[in-house]
């Protein structure tokens, strides 16, 4: 298993906890929502706290919660399951959430480009990553239909606004 | 016509080379076939029983002569020289190999054409009523709303891996020829009181195994809101659509567990948290899009100029084609223009090369260059001018596309069913032959009027059967076909699931049932202005059952 962030492969300040396992004394720890509901007054205490969803658990459980957190991981249990989709967007667009959205999971090289416009910024990737192909999948396109958490100017945005520069240029 | 700017080219050119580095990557090895399924499918590329099939989208239908000569020229050079046209108004290539599809897909994109979501669990080809543009009383066209829902739609990085397969249809029309209530959403564009434009919402409609008529969420949503209310239903949907089986995973499974009250609500709840923002839809891109599909530069032309009416008296062969294949045109002095894809004892929806490329010259010579595909896998020519009528005839005689049974019992859907599909139970296409060749006799078959049949091959119901007035089923018992018989159904605005009439009949029998109940509805019927669904819907299926079983 293996991170990208920013593109590039970087070593995981993070460690998954099992529901099971004891809390380590130090260090970034990633917990269930199960988990997180029961300890919760011992994680704020010990801090360094992370949150994994499974797909089923949407995020506005946790809204009130957000600034707990130092990473919230979105689990893809497999490609086909898209509710993460949506859920990273919500995060991101409706609940102002800013820190770190990992996609965990069945993570899809070719689905990198779609979570990365819903907001996801590190990935837990399968194979071993490859910046160069990382950064080529990012810059496939080079326009968009829609907005989404990336918040860059759509295809329609951009064609209103060039007719707009060009009919006030006419005047 | 919808022309690209350089966002649209841009955009299709860059997924040209996305799939042609995927399909790369697949061909040596780095994909195994599981990881390229997914990706594949995004670009409607199939595996069938014995090769690739690839599925090409006609957006809302509509056709220029300049992407039907490229559709025969691909098929020619990398296919078997015919295309299969479908019910979702796509088409489909049967043979392509893998290594070509790239090329395929760049040629496409030199014609403004792409294969993007014809397949895999996203929002698909939105398809629309043949007749937009053309027909009477519409309110406004459809084509405008669905060029913005498949701007929209395309690579959406939020909706591309949805529970299932998403289906928009839209009318501009009162009378539905897109099957909207059988849809995931169905579009009708309305006026509200205040002569505003906006659209009834009908979700959760669907065939497949649990057949659907949709239901309305909502009576008028504003033409601004229009995206807004679609992500609302599509993101109440991707989040809360079944996941666990996939039979059970489309919206309208969703809408029947939630109930229609709850998830109206849900939808309303989402739609108001996106409403005001950058989704809504601004009338300048409305304009820009309205600009393509401006009426072409009709002439001033009396209606039924006595050219035209005196061929019809004359040659009682035209006055047969132009009874059934010809509808009213908004223009006066024009004609709508069906092109039956359905030949007696013809495999529904093929064409071949040289077929597509004569109906190119054809549209060029009488339509303004625009061709339709039609939801009934047949073709249409928008414009023609009725004096026009009787030369365009001839041509099309003479290319075996003027078989006067559009909307006739010799005009049936098929799937593609066990000849080609990996999914199939059953063979639907010969059925289909079989039937039409019965009726061949097209006295008989104008004098039983409306009837649609529709066959499929399998549960997954591609050939629409649960609405067809007559609906065939293919199923497998124990390794033999059999043909379940529905009666009934409608894919119209009086949309309706047909009714199962009785145990199954073998695949040598099942033309004989067929006959069976047209011969009942000819006895029983109250004269020849009552139609074959009027009677099933007057007498409910009781006689058929009768005349049917206890013959046998």
């Amino acid at each position: 298993m293996k991170l990208l962030k920013d593109g590039k492969p970087v070593s995981d300040d993070w460690t998954h906890l099992d529901d099971a396992d004891p809390a380590p004394a130090a260090g970034g720890i990633i917990v269930s929502l199960a988990r997180w509901r029961e300890e919760r007054d011992a994680l704020l205490k010990r801090g360094q706290v992370g949150i994994r969803l499974k797909s089923d658990e949407a995020p506005a459980q946790i809204r009130d919660d957000l600034g707990h957190f130092g990473v919230i991981a979105l689990e893809f249990p497999v490609y086909r399951d898209g509710r993460a989709f949506s859920y990273a967007r919500l995060l991101r667009e409706r609940f102002g959430y800013k820190g770190e959205l990992r996609a965990v999971g069945n993570v899809l090289f070719d689905q990198l480009a779609f979570m990365h416009r819903c907001g996801f910024d590190t990935f837990e990737v399968q194979k071993d990553p490859d910046a160069d192909r990382f950064a080529e999948a990012l810059s496939t396109f080079s326009m968009r239909y829609q907005r989404a958490a990336d918040d860059a100017p759509t295809a329609l945005e951009l064609r209103h606004k060039a007719r707009r520069n060009v009919a006030q240029e006419g005047r | 016509m919808y022309r690209y700017d350089d966002f649209d080219q841009t955009f299709v050119n860059e997924r040209v080379e996305q799939f042609r580095d995927q399909v790369a990557r697949r061909l040596s090895g780095e994909l195994t076939e599981d990881e390229f399924k997914p990706l594949r499918l995004m670009n409607g590329l199939y595996l069938q029983l014995h090769a690739y099939m690839l599925r090409v989208a006609i957006p809302y239908g509509t056709l220029s002569s300049t992407q039907l000569r490229k559709l025969a020229e691909i098929s020619r050079k990398y296919d078997r020289g015919y295309g299969h046209f479908t019910t979702r108004q796509n088409l489909q290539y049967n043979w392509p190999a893998l290594k070509d599809t790239p090329d395929i897909l760049a040629e496409l994109a030199t014609v403004e054409m792409h294969a993007l979501q014809t397949s895999g669990n996203c929002i698909r080809n939105v398809t629309a009523d043949q007749y937009a543009g053309v027909a009477a009383g519409e309110v406004d066209d459809p084509r405008i709303y669905a060029e913005v829902l498949r701007q929209w739609s395309s690579l959406h990085p939020e909706f591309s891996f949805l529970p299932r397969k998403f289906k928009i249809a839209i009318t501009g029309c009162a009378n539905d020829r897109a099957a909207i209530k059988v849809h995931d959403i169905g579009l009708v564009v309305v006026q509200n009181e205040a002569g505003e434009t906006g659209f009834e919402f009908w979700v959760g409609g669907g065939l497949g195994r649990t057949p659907v008529i949709g239901k309305c969420i909502n009576p008028f949503v504003a033409k601004r809101d229009l995206l807004s209310y679609t992500e609302a239903v599509l993101r109440v949907y991707n989040m809360l659509g079944r996941r666990d089986n996939m039979y059970k995973a489309r919206i309208k499974i969703l809408v029947n567990e939630t109930g229609v009250e709850e998830f109206t609500r849900l939808v309303n709840e989402e739609w108001a948290e996106i409403r005001e923002g950058y989704l809504e839809l601004p009338e300048e891109e409305v304009q820009r899009i309205r600009a393509f599909f401006a009426p072409p530069a009709y002439e001033a032309l009396e209606a039924d100029p006595a050219e035209f009416m005196q061929k019809l008296d004359a040659d009682p062969a035209f006055a047969d084609w132009a009874h059934a294949n010809l509808a009213p045109h908004k223009v006066s002095g024009y004609a709508i223009v069906n092109l039956s894809l359905k030949p007696i004892g013809g495999i529904p929806g093929d064409v071949t090369d040289s077929q597509m490329e004569a109906v190119a010259g054809l549209a060029d010579q009488f339509s303004f260059g625009e061709i339709r595909a039609t939801h009934e896998q047949n073709l249409t020519l928008p414009h023609v001018r009725q004096k026009d009528l009787y030369a365009l005839w001839e041509a099309l005689q003479a290319l075996d596309l003027a078989t006067p049974n559009v909307g006739l019992v010799s005009d049936i859907i098929a799937c593609p069913g066990l000849d080609y599909c990996a999914l199939a139970n059953a063979r639907s296409i010969p059925v289909a032959q079989m039937i039409s060749d019965r009726f061949a006799d097209l006295k008989r078959q104008h004098d039983i009027g409306p009837l649609k049949i529709k066959i499929s091959g399998c549960i997954n119901a591609c050939g629409h059967h649960h609405v067809g007035h007559i609906g065939i089923l293919g199923v497998d018992k124990k390794g033999t076909e059999f043909y379940q018989i529905t009666l009934g159904g409608s894919a119209e605005e009086d949309a309706a699931v047909g009714q199962i009439l009785g145990p199954a009949f073998g695949y040598d029998e099942v033309t004989d049932a067929v006959e069976n109940v047209v011969n009942t509805y000819l006895e029983l019927r109250e004269g020849p202005g009552e139609t074959f669904l009027q009677m099933v819907r007057r007498t409910g299926v009781t006689p058929f059952k009768e005349a049917l079983y206890e013959a046998a």
